[in-house]
């Protein structure tokens, strides 16, 4: 009596639509992105040399490298290598972590200057800093939390592959979870540059 | 085999799987329960919402305060507009009709994602508490408009941030819609439906989905914005910290203007199922109108800076946006000739449906005409903030959107229920509604050409005739609608059955039982011809 559907098209196309999205949603904030930067060039270059360049190489890198991972362990389930597929995912989740633990530190440092929406210190910036940094915690913000979620579909992907529900055969999951960390992966690639690299 | 056969015959509505009653329907992943169950729900906020609407024309019955102060008329307003808006009109016959029939008309047992449809309602009721607790709670019911403009809803001190989260979630909640029939589109029409043998109002749902896709996000980030304003103290949009008000007013139309064609594609899309079947005749220009569908979706991306001709945007960006306001309205013409055209020589039945549909057609063109008024920049100026703004909104979304959700609702209430309704009393709550309509938002315009401002509760003596004739439509209006609602309730509890295609249509919905079986299809149909193909009565 199901009427469930196994289309694996279609559920590949779903997650591709969800990825648009996405991607407009960010597109929102990229927009506001380049008005202010027009509007603030000055205070845009002078608030990005406050950024640790080193830790946002070191996360892309880190990004990178997990985008990477994640493919290879779809690849290991499509040849029916499931131990090697887990190994993968793990690997991907703990640069995800770091990922994570490197950001904490890089807001924790910006905390400890006081360099926060409504400090004082803040306040007496100029008004192109300001902007800066209000679009530099919300849009790393909005960035982690979405690391945050690519992770818990990892993990699902990683108890799917482990009890057999994810397999040569059916991948779809781990596949759409895998698409879903590379959309990660592809925002922090232009996100890095706007941020760090503008100075 | 024999014995799914058997089970297979039992109508949807009996198809009861679990004890308790009601979770049949909050458990369902059947497509026509969950298009139900959005029906019941916007029903329910319909009412409140249109009794927030009478209140407001009962207070401008006479100048100066007549039954609630200032304050609170702007929080009616607000809540009136943030219902109608967001938990009504942009869900509305998409999320119903799309439900019920998309699946139907091209030939599928069910949408792409069954479990992702019933998990966007109760998404969709999520946002709608959200929506009603913002009214009621401690802070007094937000008096933003349903615009929520910057810097008023960065300031206010009502609950504007339960309000703006409501309005995040339901997009949320339309998002998911959209992609579930964009890709039931795509993957489950039947063996033998090309894209140009799909009836029109799968059409219309696929332009609707894409614009529900790809605008709504751009909207949810904005709410994201403004909600961070008020808490974080990141003031994109406050010229104080740098920001700048009118960017939010380019983010928010970005989508809403889109949204726009959330509520109307789907309507157009319904009356296109309607004219064929009333006047016994294909549609006339198929490709054209499968076609415009999706070039409204396209274009009416670019419009948007129509609604901010006064907020000095540059000369050029307005005349763009003016240029482009023109365009968008060709491809909604070319339906309205088409529909006409499809009516010319056929053999015309003038059964409820049709005459909503007509009444769809003229009430549209009103509202569309003026919103060229609106559109042209020198007039846009002299009328800007009146209410020959909200008289030409209202023409649309209910002369346009509400009319053609009535006029499907009298289409395919024998299919959805298997009842029939009282015809004759559907024809005289049509022509009160019809009157009534008129009768509440035309003076709109006339006192809107003479300066009467939107959003006011109070107001000169000279504008009291048209505002007494309006709340005198409102009365009519509602009294209309009122026996309609009767006439489907009586209808749905001890109507006469229903035959399986009471109105002689073409299109697969008129070809399985009403009430649909849970899969709808015995077997899948093939296709071999184009919809709307009508057979004489000799060779059928
Ligand atoms: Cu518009």
């Amino acid at each position: 009596m199901s009427h469930e559907f196994n289309d694996d098209v279609g559920k590949k196309m779903g997650m591709w639509i969800f990825i648009f999205t996405e991607l407009f949603l960010f597109g929102g904030l990229f927009l506001v992105y380049a008005v202010f930067r027009a509007n603030y060039t000055e205070g845009f270059h002078s608030a990005a040399a406050d950024l640790d360049a080193f830790v946002g190489t070191l996360n892309t890198v880190i990004l990178l490298a997990s985008s990477a991972t994640v493919a290879m362990s779809i690849t290991a389930v499509q040849k029916g290598n499931n131990k090697l597929a887990l190994r993968f995912i793990i690997v991907t989740v703990i640069l995800a972590l770091a990922f994570m633990v490197n950001k904490y530190f890089e807001w924790g440092h910006k905390f400890d200057l006081k360099l926060y929406p409504g400090s004082e210190i803040m306040e007496q910036l100029g008004k192109g800093e300001i902007l800066f940094f209000g679009l530099y915690y919300m849009m790393t913000g909005l960035h982690a939390l979405h690391v945050i979620i690519g992770v818990v579909l990892l993990m699902i992907s990683y108890f799917k592959v482990k009890n057999g529900t994810v397999n040569s055969q059916k991948f779809i999951f781990l596949e759409n979870s895998g698409l879903y960390w590379h959309l990660v992966d592809f925002i922090w690639i232009f996100l890095f540059p706007l941020m760090y690299l503008v100075t | 085999m024999e014995s799914t056969q058997a089970t297979n015959h039992v109508s949807y509505l009996q198809h009861k799987p679990h004890k308790i009653g009601i979770l049949n329907w909050i458990l369902s992943t059947d497509h026509k329960r969950i298009g139900l169950l959005y029906l019941y729900s916007i029903m329910v906020f319909f009412i409140v919402a249109a009794f927030l609407g009478l209140l407001m024309r009962i207070e401008k019955f006479a100048p100066g305060e007549t039954i609630m102060d200032a304050q609170t008329y702007n929080g009616v307003f607000t809540v009136h507009g943030i219902i109608m808006i967001f938990i009504i009109v942009i869900p509305g016959l998409a999320a119903v009709f799309g439900n019920f029939f998309l699946p139907i008309l091209i030939g599928a047992k069910d949408v792409a994602f069954p479990k992702l449809n019933l998990f966007s309602w109760y998404i969709y009721i999520a946002g709608a508490i959200l929506a009603l607790i913002s009214q009621f709670a401690s802070g007094g019911a937000p008096d933003t408009g349903w615009t929520f403009y910057v810097p008023y809803s960065a300031d206010s001190s009502t609950n504007v941030i339960w309000a703006l989260t409501a309005a995040f979630i339901l997009g949320f909640s339309s998002i998911l819609t959209g992609l579930n029939f964009i890709v039931t589109i795509h993957r489950l029409r039947a063996p033998g439906m090309s894209w140009f043998r799909m009836p029109l109002f799968p059409w219309s749902i696929y332009a609707t989905s894409w614009i529900q896709v790809l605008a709504t996000p751009i909207v949810g980030i904005t709410l994201l914005m403004v909600i961070a304003e008020r808490t974080l103290n990141i003031g994109f949009f406050d010229p104080a910290l740098g920001g700048d008000p009118i960017l939010f007013q380019h983010l928010f139309w970005i989508y809403s203007h889109p949204a726009v064609y959330i509520m109307i594609l789907p309507a157009m899309g319904v009356v296109t199922e309607i004219f064929p079947t009333f006047s016994q005749k294909p549609i006339f220009g198929y490709s054209a109108i499968a076609l415009s569908s999706v070039a409204i979706a396209a274009v009416g991306y670019f419009v948007w800076g129509h609604h901010m001709f006064t907020t000095g945007i540059s000369y050029w960006s307005r005349w763009f946006f003016s240029f482009l306001t023109f365009i968008v309205a060709v491809p909604s013409a070319i339906k309205v000739f088409n529909w006409i055209s499809t009516m010319y020589g056929g053999s015309i039945d003038l059964k409820p449906p049709l005459l909503w549909a007509i009444g769809f057609i003229f009430l549209f063109m009103i509202g569309g005409l003026t919103g060229l008024v609106l559109g042209a920049l020198a007039t846009n100026v002299h009328v800007h903030d009146t209410t020959f703004v909200v008289a030409h909104f209202h023409y649309i979304i209910f002369g346009g959107m509400g009319f053609a959700f009535f006029a499907g609702l009298h289409y395919w209430f024998p299919k959805m229920f298997g009842k029939m309704y009282n015809i004759k009393l559907a024809n005289i709550s049509f022509i009160i509604t019809f009157i009534g309509f008129n009768v509440l938002y035309f003076p709109l315009f006339i006192i809107g050409l003479q300066g009467m401002p939107r959003r006011y509760f109070d107001y000169f003596p000279e504008y009291q005739y048209g505002h007494v004739i309006s709340t005198i439509g409102a009365f009519i209006l509602i009294i209309g609608i009122f026996i309609m609602l009767f006439n489907f309730f009586r209808g749905a509890r001890k109507g006469e059955i229903a035959p399986a295609n009471p109105w002689k249509g073409v299109t697969l919905d008129w070809q399985i039982e009403s009430p649909p079986t849970l899969l709808n299809f015995d077997e899948i149909p093939v296709i071999t011809e184009k919809p709307y193909t009508f057979k004489k009565e000799e060779e059928a």
